[in-house]
């Protein structure tokens, strides 16, 4: 492909909305190809849905998505099958195969696509768990697993088939101080060592400074600013402040859509 | 006025969507299932084995007692007739056309229907289906052709076991409890039961058992994926394949007298 260009992802005019609730309205961003790119932004403002729409797993209405300059939503089944072998995903959840143990989890993706002998998945899945600090657990099954750890597994498995670009959606939830680190040092060796692009999602603006090269900010269907985390940090657009700092007050509501607080107390319906 | 009858525009449009996208899933499982079979023979067997083999116990007392049950009220009207010894007959012709294949098929859909619905379901509610998507695996291949086609092979099979065992639980009833001549309650099983009898009762099981397993698979897979919606989907599966058997029951019964 077009490994020449760049910009490995771009995004030209996204507009998204479920049902009647709008999500993204003209989203325009580029992901570099080698860098380390954080979405962040307030909860609920579409951080995972842009995550499923860079991998098709849901369509935008309008706007185009390319990544290596191709729009995705133009690929058939089998293209799209031998783009997403090239990424790895991180769901928020974990998203780990409840029948498997998680030594199988981890060898999932081998198992499905390449014909490596027992011996050498062993030796790669080995290697991924003692990466992520979960060697031991390899025999556990997911049920047995803390949320955190989970997440841990679930990182060794993205990692596995060494996809060229990572997809992390809040990686840093849930992590005890420790791990926390190693996975924070994990992310960016990977990315430097490996040269793999990474996307981080994160509302841990600390973490994000250390990690990412480039941050967006995302807050009503936009990009609310961008730029390096020290960029972000001395910016002094009110919306831009309030979220780095981490204030109540300020352009980002706290509050999803509701009607008048008092109003509701007092039960006069609008109805 | 319109509105009723944009409203049952709709209703029908909806249910006409449905069966279409139903049949094409259908299909669409059975296209992929002899390669399912050829290529990964490990995950289908596993399936049967959770379909069927977990299914047995509750088969087999469940076929004993109706075995039982049938030789009890077989014998008590055939005794008025002094036709005693045709109980065989009797247990065996319900046994092998009818109860056999449908009881089977209701006990399938309770217990391994419901596990097929919510297991997907719950697959898919905790982001398992979407992960697999993300890893370039089709889940409909990896998950739900195995389990459609481990229930399919699972059904006949667990529908003889209900027979066999049901013709032993008659047997005891009716030769031990009744003291029918043991010789008299086979022979005239063996004379009056007929190939066409038999054929009757596999093609009934094989039937219910891609039904049952299509609903279960298509129910889970259709879920809601919410703690609610999988439970309501679960429900569905045992009311739904419940109706299908029955009917279908009645209409392969109808063309085959
Ligand atoms: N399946 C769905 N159906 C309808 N609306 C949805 C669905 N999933 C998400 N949404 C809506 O889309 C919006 C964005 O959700 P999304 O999960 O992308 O947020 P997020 O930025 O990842 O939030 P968080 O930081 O809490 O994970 C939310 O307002 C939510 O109400
Ligand atoms: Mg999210």
């Amino acid at each position: 492909m077009e490994a020449d260009s760049e910009n490995l992802i771009e995004i030209r005019d996204l507009m998204y909305s479920r049902g009647a609730r709008v999500i993204f309205k003209g989203l325009n961003l580029t992901i570099k190809r080698g860098e380390v790119t954080a979405f962040m932004g307030p909860s609920g403002t579409g951080k995972t849905t842009l995550l499923r729409l860079i991998t098709r797993q849901l369509i935008p209405q309008q706007g185009a998505i390319y990544v290596n300059g191709v729009d995705i939503a133009t690929l058939n089944q089998r293209k799209l099958y031998e783009l997403r072998q090239r990424f790895g995903m991180l769901f928020q959840n974990g998203a780990l195969l409840t029948d498997l143990n998680v030594f199988e989890n981890v060898a999932f993706p081998l198992r499905e696509h390449t014909k490596l002998t027992n011996r050498l998945i062993r030796h790669v899945v080995l290697t991924k768990l003692h990466a992520v600090g979960l060697r031991g657990a390899a025999d556990m099954s997911p049920t047995e697993l803390s949320g955190g750890m989970a997440r841990r597994v679930a990182l060794a498995r993205a990692m596995v088939m060494d996809p060229d670009i990572l997809i992390y959606d809040e990686p840093f939830v849930g992590l005890d101080p420790i791990s926390m680190g190693v996975i924070v040092r994990l992310v960016r060796r990977m990315n430097d060592a490996l040269g793999i692009t990474s996307i981080v999602v994160s509302h841990d603006v600390a973490e994000v400074s250390t990690v990412a090269d480039r941050s967006y900010l995302i807050s009503d269907g936009k990009v609310a600013a961008s730029g390096s985390p020290d960029e972000l940090q001395a910016a002094n657009s009110e919306l831009v402040r309030q979220f780095m700092h981490g204030m109540a007050d300020g352009p980002v509501a706290f509050h999803f859509d509701a009607p008048d607080y008092a109003e509701q107390l007092l039960g006069r319906d609008s109805e | 006025m319109t509105s009723v009858l944009r409203d049952i525009y709709n209703n029908v449009f909806e249910f006409v969507r449905t069966f279409g996208a139903f049949q094409l899933f259908f299909l669409r499982l059975v296209r992929h299932s002899p390669r399912m079979l050829l290529r990964r023979p490990g995950l289908v067997i596993k399936q049967v084995y959770n379909t069927g083999a977990l299914s047995l116990v509750i088969i087999m007392v469940c076929g004993f007692f109706v075995g039982g049950v049938l030789a009890l009220q077989g014998y008590a009207n055939l005794a008025r007739f002094n036709a005693e010894d045709s109980v065989g007959t009797v247990v065996a012709l319900a046994l092998i056309k009818e109860l056999g294949p449908v009881i089977t098929a209701l006990l399938f859909a309770g217990r391994a229907g419901t596990a097929l619905s919510s297991e997907i379901g719950l697959m898919k509610a905790t982001d398992q289906l979407s992960a697999m998507e993300m890893m370039a695996v089709n889940p409909v291949r990896r998950v739900l052709v195995p389990r459609f086609v481990g229930g399919v092979i699972s059904m006949p099979l667990l529908v003889a076991v209900f027979t066999c065992i049901g013709l032993f639980g008659a047997d005891v009833v009716a030769v031990y409890l009744l003291s029918v001549d043991v010789g008299a309650f086979w022979q005239q099983m063996q004379l009056s039961v007929d190939i066409k009898d038999i054929q009757e009762g596999i093609f009934k099981s094989i039937v219910f058992g891609i039904v049952a397993s299509l609903l279960a698979v298509w129910e889970g897979y259709n879920a809601i994926p919410t703690a609610e919606g999988v439970g309501r989907a679960t429900t569905r599966t045992v009311v739904i394949t419940a109706i299908a058997v029955l009917i279908l029951d009645f209409m392969i019964t109808a063309v085959m007298l």
